[in-house]
């Protein structure tokens, strides 16, 4: 009986550790000009948790304080038990082996080869000699082909990125950040420079391999109904602050309106 | 669900095929090789090596202060002299190197060995050193401003032909081709066609070259062919330090205001 | 109405070109004056012009047939500038690498890369003769001389167009490896290095070329090679060991950008 019990809470703690609980997150860029607002929000495990709003309102602030590409003002992200936003140097680092990102211009390594690119998903783990001789081992080979065949790229291991189209580097990208084996995963804009039909691929793809990996998903996006089709939960943003959260459904022209200001956009 | 099944081969991946790699080791032991051999056959007496730095201070402390008197003496005619010898030479090449260019380029010129022997004096133009040029010349003609002329143009057209030929070869086919339906003559279809198209590189590589001539320009006085060579040819061989400086820091200033009024016509005109 | 067109449109193009050629007659008339002034600056007569042929047609007769019997000397000479070539162009290599990288403003600090573009610059204001000259009077005559002058010819070359190699990079590339937590070597190996390095293999071939050739041309001044071998034999008045000089140092630059082409396919 203790035992099931114990093993429940462990899975709760372990649950409750990939809850992503931003606390005052407040980001100037310019002193007074606050392009995140004190935002209080938990986004729990296994979420599709998908942030709207008009462009400039600090949705891409969001994604990359939460992985320090960009150093907030002020604020808390905690995250796996601890606050992302005091990290520094090596531990920064090991934090962010555990966190994957998917960008809006795939920003893969152009001239390197499909395979390089996915398997530069584990430079936090290798020296930079085997980095250099591009000496990874045989499990991180295997698991690269394998997410390869995931994304639907296996015959394009050796192909160079710049000969890819859109949609292929995304999925590579993906394939990339799934290679860190990551604990949570972000999203800036993943389809907003892909065609629709391709936009939708990507984020099925992408939406599969985290309900699988049982992992928290953030993701910026700019097309609404996209939003309201893939996620579980929606946080609409507007001038650095959440306006908006709840379920895709319970989102209605009223609620947009206040999000992106206006109703000449709306059909 | 995830994928539970196991894959028994082991599939392998390496970033170079075998091929590849082995030409690569190839390529780093022959570039290895050549430098150790070359590091050990070279006559270098190391006494001199480590000395180098004690000789060097030595020089500079009596570089130093430059002799200021020199330049009204010497320096300033000298120097518009350098100037005079690359213009000249420039101008010169210029009108030697377009027919060349035409000649190279193969989309112009449909006949092979024209091409080769073109592409054969431009090679040449470019592998002789402007200042061997010079002793040439300065055997011909005598030392003085004519030789550097003359070995600063000779040198030149290797580099304005090729460069000149290779944009005749990149240009847009598409002008061409409209000419070429008016049944325009060849030469009609060089001056409208090609010329206009290349206008721009021309001048680019123009400027170009005339800024690196004015550095060769400098040192041909060297070897007898006139300019601020002659000057700091004859402050070494006296060992006026003082006054080498000086010919030194002039050329400096030359050079650097050159390059600034070429950046600026670059921006402005190109 | 049509008529009144094409009337304007040739009022319209006579103004055009006529604004035109009157700026195209003033270049070539500032040229012409130009010419003339420095013609008689340089005491350039005709007659000048005319003995200068004719001293070269009895120069290019004393040339040809080009005389290789003194092979050795020739040889000699050859391997000399070689080395020297080979050994300036590797030690440039090496030096420019961490060079380049220190000058490019979009990695280092903005006071790190004043100074190492100070010590670019300066490597690249003076003519590698000169360079050489002083050389020669600080560690005395032969090969090393050489080989000074041509590493801070390379680096002036190399490092410079490589910080802006650097400087042109894609920061999105670089960014997506920093958040996969790489270290900061990773991140230039993997996401600096890919980007420049086509460039910097074509820098290198460039400057080794470069090398070559000035390698033979430092001799002239004492620093080793087969210029000394070329400048004696001019001395002497050996104009058939000169041609056999010179056609020599042809062929080997011709060999060395042989392979420069194939070094640039072989590295991409």
């Amino acid at each position: 009986m203790s035992q099931t019990s114990d093993h429940q809470d462990q899975v709760k703690i372990q649950n409750m550790n990939r809850q992503l609980v931003i606390k005052n997150l407040r980001k100037e860029y310019v002193p007074g000009a606050r392009v995140l607002d004190d935002l209080t929000v938990t986004m729990h495990a296994k979420d599709i948790t998908a942030v709207i709003g008009p462009s400039g309102t600090g949705k891409s602030t969001l994604i990359r304080c939460i992985n320090r590409l960009i150093d907030p003002t002020s604020g808390e992200i905690y995250f796996d038990g601890k606050d992302l936003s005091k990290l520094h140097g090596k531990q920064l680092r090991i934090a962010r082996r555990h966190i994957g990102m998917v960008f809006q211009e795939y920003n893969l390594v152009e001239r390197l080869t499909v395979m390089e690119n996915v398997l530069s998903g584990r430079l936090g783990y290798v020296s930079a000699w085997r980095a250099w001789l591009r000496k990874f081992s045989t499990e991180d080979i295997s698991a690269a082909f394998s997410l390869l065949e995931q994304v639907g790229m296996a015959d394009f291991a050796s192909q160079r990125a710049d000969a890819l189209s859109g949609g292929q580097r995304q999925r590579v990208s993906i394939a990339r950040s799934l290679m860190q084996s990551p604990t949570i995963l972000l999203a800036d804009e993943p389809t907003s420079s892909l065609d629709p039909k391709t936009s939708v691929e990507i984020l099925e793809l992408m939406v599969n391999q985290a309900k699988s990996r049982e992992i928290p998903v953030i993701i910026n996006i700019h097309d609404v109904s996209l939003a309201q089709r893939f996620a579980d939960r929606i946080l609409g943003m507007s001038n650095g602050k959440i306006v908006f959260d709840g379920a895709p459904a319970e989102l209605n022209d009223e609620h947009l309106k206040v999000i992106y200001g206006g109703e000449s956009w709306l059909t | 669900m995830i994928n539970l099944s196991v894959n028994t081969e082991e599939r392998r991946w390496s970033r170079f095929t075998l091929t590849e790699k082995l030409i690569r080791f190839v390529f780093y032991v022959a570039i290895l090789s050549s430098i150790i051999v070359s590091i050990r056959t070279i006559q270098v007496i190391p006494e001199f090596l480590y000395d180098a730095p004690e000789q060097m201070a030595d020089m500079l402390n009596r570089m130093w202060p430059p002799d200021l008197s020199y330049y009204p003496e010497s320096i300033h005619e000298a120097l518009l002299e350098t100037i005079h010898i690359a213009t000249l030479g420039t101008l010169l090449a210029v009108i030697f190197a377009i027919p060349i260019g035409v000649m190279v380029a193969e989309n112009i010129t449909p006949y092979k060995w024209l091409n080769w022997l073109s592409r054969l004096v431009l090679v040449s133009s470019r592998s002789i050193n402007s200042l061997v040029w010079a002793l040439l010349f300065v055997a011909v003609f005598g030392p003085g401003p004519l030789a550097g002329v003359f070995a600063i143009a000779f040198r030149s057209i290797g580099f304005v032909g090729k460069l000149f030929g290779e944009a005749l070869e990149e240009s847009h086919q598409g002008p061409i081709e409209a000419l070429q339906a008016t049944g325009a003559s060849k030469l009609s279809i060089m001056f409208m066609g090609y010329w206009p198209q290349v206008l721009p590189t021309f001048w680019s590589v123009l400027l170009f070259r005339w800024d690196i001539n004015i550095r060769e320009s400098a040192v041909l006085g060297l070897v007898g062919a006139g300019g601020i060579g002659v000057s700091l040819s004859t402050a070494l061989e006296l060992f006026y330090w003082d006054r080498v400086c000086m010919v030194l820091i002039s050329m400096l200033v030359v050079v650097a205001t050159v390059e600034f009024l070429v950046t600026q016509i670059r921006k402005r005109i190109i | 109405m049509v008529d009144l067109n094409i009337s304007q449109n040739r009022a319209q193009s006579r103004q055009y070109f006529g604004r035109c050629n009157w700026l195209v007659i003033l270049c070539w008339l500032i040229l012409f004056l130009y010419l003339s002034y420095v013609f008689s600056l340089f005491e350039l007569t005709t007659e000048r012009f005319l003995i200068g042929l004719d001293n070269g047609a009895k120069f290019l007769g004393r040339m040809i047939p080009p005389n290789f019997s003194r092979h050795e000397l020739l040889i000699e000479g050859l391997v000399e500038s070689l080395q020297i070539g080979i050994i300036a162009t590797a030690a440039g290599v090496l030096l420019s690498l961490p060079l380049g990288f220190l000058a490019a403003r979009n990695l280092m600090p903005i006071w790190v890369t004043w100074f190492a573009r100070g010590i670019i610059v300066l490597c690249r204001s003076f003519h590698p003769v000169i360079v050489a000259i002083l050389f020669v009077k600080a560690v005395g005559f032969g090969a090393l001389a050489g080989v000074l002058a041509l590493i801070v010819a390379s680096i002036g070359f190399i490092a410079k167009l490589f910080a802006e190699a650097v400087e042109e990079i894609s920061l999105k590339q670089i960014e997506a490896i920093r958040s996969t937590g790489a270290s900061f070597s990773n991140i230039i190996l993997i996401g600096v290095l890919p980007q420049v390095m086509g460039r910097f293999i074509g820098f290198a071939s460039y400057q080794l070329d470069s090398n070559l050739r000035n390698s033979t041309m430092v001799g002239l001044v004492g620093a080793g090679g087969i210029g000394g071998t070329l400048f004696a034999a001019f001395q002497r008045f050996d104009y058939d060991f000169v041609a056999a000089i010179l056609l020599s140092i042809v062929a080997v630059i011709m060999v060395g950008e042989g392979i420069n082409n194939v070094v640039r396919r072989i590295y991409r």
